[in-house]
C-alpha cells in the first residue's frame, strides 16, 4: 500500500520515532498517531449535498405547471415514484422511488450571497456571528462514529467552495477540490525523517507564537498544519482519484465536472468521509432559460444524479447516506422579456433521499401557477432538521457560539414528518 | 431568531450613541482604566487628525472598561506598516535601519517615507492596484472565457492613478463615467472602463448595485426586486439609480470570422426610454404585486437631472459620476474601507454596508475623518498616514486580561484595543516571499512579473458562477493553502539551495552561524530567534551532518511555514 508520496503509513510512523530520537521535541500529530486504520463500519452515516449554485428553476424541474401561463414548455413524465417530474430527467425518473420532493419550500432570501448562506446554515446572515454550514455541522457530529480512522478531511467540497465552518473553527472548514480530483502540492519530495525534523522546528516556532495570546488565528493555523500532514501521508487520498473507476462507471455518471464530482462523492463516502458537497453551477438563468435547461443543464444533472442514487443503492450505501439537492432559491414563475426567469424564493422545491427517508413522494404543493405555497411551508431549517434526523443526529444538540450564546442545531427547525412516517 | 437580531441591533445602536455622546461632552485626551489608572497621553506626531482618532478610540475603551494592550515592538510595527502600505514585509535591511534608529519621530519618518518617497511609489501603487482590482472586478474578473473585462487594462489605469496620487473623488468619477477601449494598446484605451464593461447585462443591474456598494457603502442589490425589510433603500431608488446607466453600452469587437472577443468599447448613446419616448426616457420596473412602475434618473439624495434620453441634453452616467464623487456617503465609505484595511475591521460589518440599519461603531470618527479627507483634497495617503500613526494601530496584538473581551470573532464590535491578527492576502504572501529571499528584482518587465503572479494566484480562486460575480478564495487558512506552503513551487523556490541563490549565499557567506540564523529570522519574522529556536537550528545542523545550506533550508522552510510569518501581527 503506497500512497501518492511513495511513503507507506507504517514506514512514515517509524521515521517519526526517528525524529524524536534526534531529541527534537516530541510531536503530537492528532490522527496520525493512530496508525492502523480500522476497517470502516458499514453503518457509518454520511450526507451528500448536490448544490445547484445560481438558483435552479424548480417549476421547470420538480413541480411542473403544464398549461399555466407561467408553466414554460416542458412536459411532466411519470416516474418510479408516486410523482411526476420534468421530461428532461428520464434517468432520474427511474430513481424517484428513492427521493422525496419537498414542493412547499418558502424562504425570504432572494439574493445569491444571502440565499447561499441561509440554505447552507439555516440562519440568515448576521454581521456578528458566522454560523457553521451543513458540512461543518454534519461532519462535526458524525466524526466520532469514525473512531479516529479518518485521515482525510471530513468535509469535502467538490467543484465549489461551499460555506465555511463559522464558529466551529477552521478544523471543520470544507476541503475544496476540483472534480478532476487532483489535489495540488501533495508531494514534498524529501525523506520522511527530514520532514519530521522540519515539522518539529516548525512546531517550536508555531507554539511560541500561540503562547503569546494573540488570538484564535494562531491556533487555527497549527491545527491545519496537523491535518495537512495527516492527509499528505494517507492512503485514503486514493478516494479522490475518480480515474481509477472502470470506464463504464465513469460513463454512467457522465464525462462532466458534475458527473465526476458525484462519482468522487460516492468514493469519498465509501472511504468514510461524513459530508461531501458537489457543486453544479450555472443555474442563474435570467435569459434563455428553457433552451439552456433542455440542451445542457438538465441532461448533465440527470445522468450524474441518477447514477449517484443507483450506485449507492447497489452498494448498499444509500440506506446510510442522505442526499440533498438544492440551490439558494428558485426562479420567478413569470418568464421575463429575455425568455429567462429571475430570482424567486417564495415558493419552490428541494429534494432529499436516502438514509431511511421516504422516497417516491411529493411533500406539500404550490398553487396553479407556482406563485404561492398552498400547504404548510417549509424552510431551510426544516430541511436541515430532517436531514439531521435521518443521520441520527439529535435535534437537541446545541452549539455554543464563540460569544457563549447557545445555538440549536438546524436553528430549531422542525422535522418534516412525511419523510419519516 | 428575529428577536435576537433585533436585540443585537438595539445593543449596537446604544453603544454607538454612547460613543457619540461622550464625544459631544468634550474630549479628554486620556481615558481612565477600570482601576482608575490613567493612560499616558498618546502621541499624535503633531497631526490633529491623529489626535482625533486617539481621542475617539480611547473614549470607547473608557465606555466599555477596556484597557489597551502595550505598544507593539519596533520590529512588529515596522513589519505591519510595510505589509499594509506596500503589500510586503520589510527586507532585513529596512528592518534593521528602522529598529536601530534612535530618533524620537522615527515612526512618522518611516510612514512619510513609505507613502511619499519616490523609491516606494511603484510598490505602493502595486499594492493599492491589487486591492482595488479585487474590489472593483473581483479576483476572477477578466479570467472568464470571452471576458468583457481586461484585468491588465484596469490595473494599468489603477497603477497610474495611485502612482500619481490622483485624488480619490476624481478616481471615483473616472471609474463611473469612463468611455473608451478596455484593452491596453488599443486606440482610445481607457482602462477605467473595465469597472463597468461586464456589469451592464440585465439593464445594468450589476452596474447599479456595485456602484452604490463599492463607492457609497450602500447595499441595494436586494431592492432590485422588492423593498427591503431592513434597509431604508426602496425599490424605486434602485431603478432611479439604474436609470443613470441606460445610455451606456459595451461594444465588442471580434477576431474576424470567430466569436473570440478582442476588445470592448464602452460608449454612451442616446436612450430611447423603455416607453419609446426619448424626451422622457423612462425605465420600467415591476412591483412584487405585478404593478408596473416608472423611474427616471434621481440620485440617492433626491437630486434629479433631465429626463431626456438624448446625450446632448444630459450625459446621465457623467452626471451620476459627479454626484457620487461629491457624496457624503462616498466620503464615509472610503474612510471605512481604508480603516478596515489597516485595522483589520471597519466601523461597520460588512464594510460596504453603511446604511441606516447598520450604524457605525464610531460614528463621529467616520464623520470627522471623512470631512478631513475632503479638506485634504481626497488625498488617500493623508488618510493612511493619520490611521497608521494612531495609537490603535501601534498596539501589540498580544491581548491582556484587560482586553480579551475585545474580540470581533466573539461577535463583539471592534474596540481596537489591540491589533487584530489577520492572515496575509495571497498577493502579500507572494510579494513578501520575493522580498524575504531577495528575489524581488528578478528578471522580466513589470508586466511579465505581474503575469507570473496572476498565473500563480489563479489556483486559489473559486467562482460561484452567478450574475453577481460572487467568488471565494481557498487562500483562507485551510489545507490547500497549507499544502501550497509546504510543497508548492513558490516556496520550493524560496527554500532552494541552488548555487548562487539566497540560501546558498548566506550559507557560504562570512557571517557566523548565529548571525546566519538571526538573518533568516529577521528577514521573515522581523525579530531575532529565541534561545530554543537557535537550539533547534543547531540540532538541524547536526542532523544534516554539518551541511549548512541544507540545515538553513530546513530552518527557512519552517520559518516560512509558521503562523507568525503568514499572520500580520
Amino acid at each position: 500500500m503506497k500512497n501518492p508520496t511513495g511513503m507507506s503509513r507504517r514506514h512514515f510512523m517509524k521515521h517519526m520515532a526517528g525524529a524524536s530520537a534526534m531529541t527534537i521535541p516530541a510531536l503530537t500529530l492528532g490522527n496520525a498517531i493512530r496508525a492502523n486504520a480500522q476497517t470502516l463500519k458499514k453503518n457509518n452515516k454520511s450526507a451528500i449535498m448536490l448544490w445547484m449554485s445560481g438558483g435552479p428553476s424548480t417549476m421547470d424541474i420538480w413541480d411542473l405547471k403544464p398549461g399555466a401561463v407561467t408553466g414554460g414548455p416542458f412536459s411532466p413524465i411519470s416516474t418510479s415514484g408516486d410523482v411526476q417530474i420534468c421530461e428532461h430527467l428520464p434517468m432520474t425518473a427511474k430513481q424517484m422511488h428513492n427521493m422525496a420532493i419537498i414542493r412547499s419550500m418558502s424562504t425570504r432570501e432572494a439574493d445569491h450571497t444571502r440565499g447561499r448562506y441561509y440554505m447552507h446554515t439555516g440562519y440568515v446572515p448576521n454581521p456578528n456571528v458566522e454560523h457553521p454550514s451543513y458540512g461543518a455541522v454534519v461532519s462535526h457530529e458524525l466524526i466520532d462514529q469514525r473512531k479516529g480512522s479518518l485521515e482525510i478531511p471530513p468535509f469535502v467540497a467538490v467543484g465549489g467552495g461551499s460555506v465555511g465552518p463559522g464558529f466551529l473553527g477552521m478544523a471543520w472548514a470544507p476541503f475544496a477540490v476540483n472534480s478532476n480530483g487532483r489535489v495540488r502540492n501533495l508531494d514534498m519530495k524529501i525523506d520522511d525523517k527530514r520532514l519530521m525534523q522540519r515539522m518539529a522546528t516548525l512546531r517550536l516556532i508555531e507554539d511560541g507564537f500561540i503562547k503569546q495570546n494573540r488570538g484564535q488565528a494562531a491556533k487555527d493555523h497549527a491545527e491545519i498544519l496537523n491535518k495537512t500532514l495527516n492527509l499528505m501521508t494517507s492512503d485514503q487520498m486514493q478516494a479522490f482519484k475518480v480515474e481509477q473507476e472502470p470506464e463504464p462507471v465513469r460513463e454512467r455518471y457522465g464525462a462532466t465536472n458534475f458527473g465526476r464530482g458525484c462519482l468522487m462523492a460516492r468514493r469519498l463516502v465509501e472511504a468514510g468521509v461524513p459530508f461531501v458537497e458537489v457543486d453544479l453551477g450555472g443555474w442563474d438563468m435570467h435569459t434563455g432559460i428553457h433552451s439552456t435547461l433542455a440542451d445542457t443543464k438538465l441532461p448533465e444533472l440527470d445522468r450524474a444524479m441518477s447514477a449517484l442514487y443507483e450506485d449507492l443503492e447497489q452498494r448498499g450505501l444509500l440506506q446510510d447516506t442522505a442526499i440533498m439537492w438544492m440551490g439558494e432559491f428558485s426562479r420567478t414563475p413569470n418568464i421575463n422579456g429575455n425568455a429567462g426567469r429571475d430570482h424567486w424564493a417564495r415558493a419552490w422545491s428541494v429534494t432529499v433521499g436516502g438514509a431511511g427517508m421516504n422516497g417516491g413522494i411529493a411533500i406539500g404543493a404550490t398553487n396553479g401557477d407556482g406563485t404561492r405555497v398552498d400547504t404548510q411551508p417549509y424552510s431551510s431549517q426544516d430541511v436541515m432538521a430532517s436531514v439531521c434526523k435521518s443521520l441520527g443526529i439529535s435535534l437537541d444538540t446545541t452549539f455554543t457560539s464563540l460569544s457563549g450564546r447557545p445555538m440549536k442545531i438546524a436553528n430549531g427547525g422542525k422535522v418534516i414528518k412525511e419523510l419519516f412516517a | 431568531m428575529f428577536d435576537g437580531r433585533g436585540l443585537r441591533f438595539i445593543g449596537r445602536a446604544v453603544a454607538a450613541l454612547l460613543v457619540a455622546g461622550f464625544v459631544l461632552s468634550g474630549a479628554g485626551a486620556s481615558a481612565a482604566s477600570p482601576k482608575g489608572k490613567k493612560l499616558a497621553p498618546a502621541d499624535d506626531f503633531g497631526y490633529p487628525q491623529v489626535r482625533l482618532i486617539n481621542e475617539r478610540i480611547r473614549l470607547a475603551w473608557k465606555d466599555y472598561g477596556i484597557k489597551p494592550s502595550k505598544p507593539a515592538t519596533d520590529g512588529e510595527w515596522c513589519r505591519r506598516v510595510h505589509l499594509d502600505i506596500l503589500g510586503r514585509i520589510p527586507s532585513q535591511k529596512e528592518l534593521l535601519a528602522y529598529v536601530g534608529s534612535t530618533e524620537s519621530d522615527k515612526r512618522a519618518k518611516l510612514v512619510a517615507d513609505l507613502l511619499f518617497s519616490e523609491k516606494y511609489t511603484e510598490e505602493y501603487a502595486r499594492n493599492m492596484t491589487t486591492i482595488w482590482t479585487n474590489v472593483l472586478i473581483g479576483r476572477s474578473g477578466g479570467t472568464e472565457r470571452n471576458s468583457l473585462t481586461s484585468r491588465p487594462g484596469l490595473q494599468k489605469y489603477l497603477r497610474d492613478s495611485f502612482a500619481r496620487e490622483k485624488p480619490y473623488d476624481r478616481m471615483v468619477e473616472e471609474l463611473i463615467s469612463a468611455t473608451g477601449s478596455n484593452t491596453p494598446g488599443a486606440p482610445n484605451f481607457n482602462g477605467a472602463v473595465n469597472f463597468l464593461t461586464m456589469k451592464l447585462e440585465d439593464n445594468g443591474a450589476q452596474a447599479t448595485a456595485k456602484t452604490a456598494q463599492v463607492f457609497m457603502g450602500l447595499q441595494v442589490q436586494c431592492t432590485q426586486c422588492h423593498n427591503h425589510p431592513f434597509n431604508e433603500w426602496k425599490q424605486r431608488k434602485f431603478w432611479e439609480m439604474n436609470a443613470f446607466f441606460r445610455q451606456t453600452a459595451a461594444l465588442r469587437s471580434f477576431n474576424p470570422g470567430t466569436r473570440d472577443i478582442t476588445g470592448v468599447q464602452l460608449i454612451d448613446q442616446d436612450f430611447a426610454g423603455e416607453g419609446g419616448n426619448p424626451e422622457e426616457a423612462e425605465v420600467y420596473y415591476e412591483l412584487r404585486n405585478g404593478l408596473l412602475k416608472v423611474a427616471y434618473p434621481v440620485f440617492v439624495d433626491g437630486s434629479s437631472i433631465s429626463r431626456s434620453g438624448f446625450l446632448e441634453d444630459a450625459n446621465r452616467r457623467g452626471e451620476l459620476a459627479k454626484m457620487v464623487a461629491g457624496s457624503e456617503y462616498t466620503q464615509k465609505a472610503i474612510v471605512n474601507r481604508t480603516w478596515a484595511h489597516f485595522m483589520g475591521y471597519g466601523f461597520t460589518k460588512p464594510i460596504d454596508d453603511m446604511g441606516p440599519h447598520n450604524p457605525a461603531t464610531h460614528p463621529v470618527l467616520v464623520e470627522e475623518l471623512g470631512k478631513e479627507l475632503r479638506k485634504h483634497s481626497y488625498n488617500l495617503k493623508e488618510l493612511m498616514r493619520w490611521i497608521v500613526l494612531s495609537e490603535a494601530y501601534s498596539l501589540s496584538s498580544r491581548t491582556t486580561s484587560g482586553n480579551t473581551a475585545d474580540d470581533p470573532l466573539l461577535g463583539e464590535t471592534p474596540k481596537f484595543s489591540h491589533f487584530y491578527l489577520r492572515q496575509m492576502r495571497a498577493e502579500e504572501l507572494y510579494e513578501s516571499l520575493l522580498v524575504a529571499t531577495q528575489a524581488q528584482n528578478a528578471s522580466g518587465s513589470y508586466e511579465q512579473q505581474e503575469d507570473t503572479k496572476r498565473e500563480w494566484l489563479r489556483q486559489f480562486v473559486i467562482a460561484f458562477g452567478n450574475d453577481e460575480g460572487i467568488e471565494a478564495t481557498t487562500f483562507n487558512g485551510t489545507i490547500p493553502q497549507a499544502l501550497m506552503m509546504f510543497n508548492g513551487g513558490l516556496v520550493k523556490r524560496a527554500v532552494s539551495t541552488d548555487k548562487g541563490g539566497f540560501l546558498w549565499n548566506i550559507a557560504h557567506g562570512d557571517l557566523s552561524n548565529t548571525k546566519k540564523i538571526n538573518f533568516l529570522f529577521e528577514s521573515a519574522l522581523a525579530r531575532k530567534p529565541t534561545k530554543n529556536e537557535v537550539g533547534i537550528a543547531n540540532k538541524l545542523l547536526v542532523a544534516r551532518k554539518g551541511d549548512a545550506t541544507a540545515a538553513l533550508q530546513d530552518l527557512w522552510w519552517a520559518v516560512l511555514n509558521s503562523n507568525e510569518f503568514i499572520i500580520n501581527h
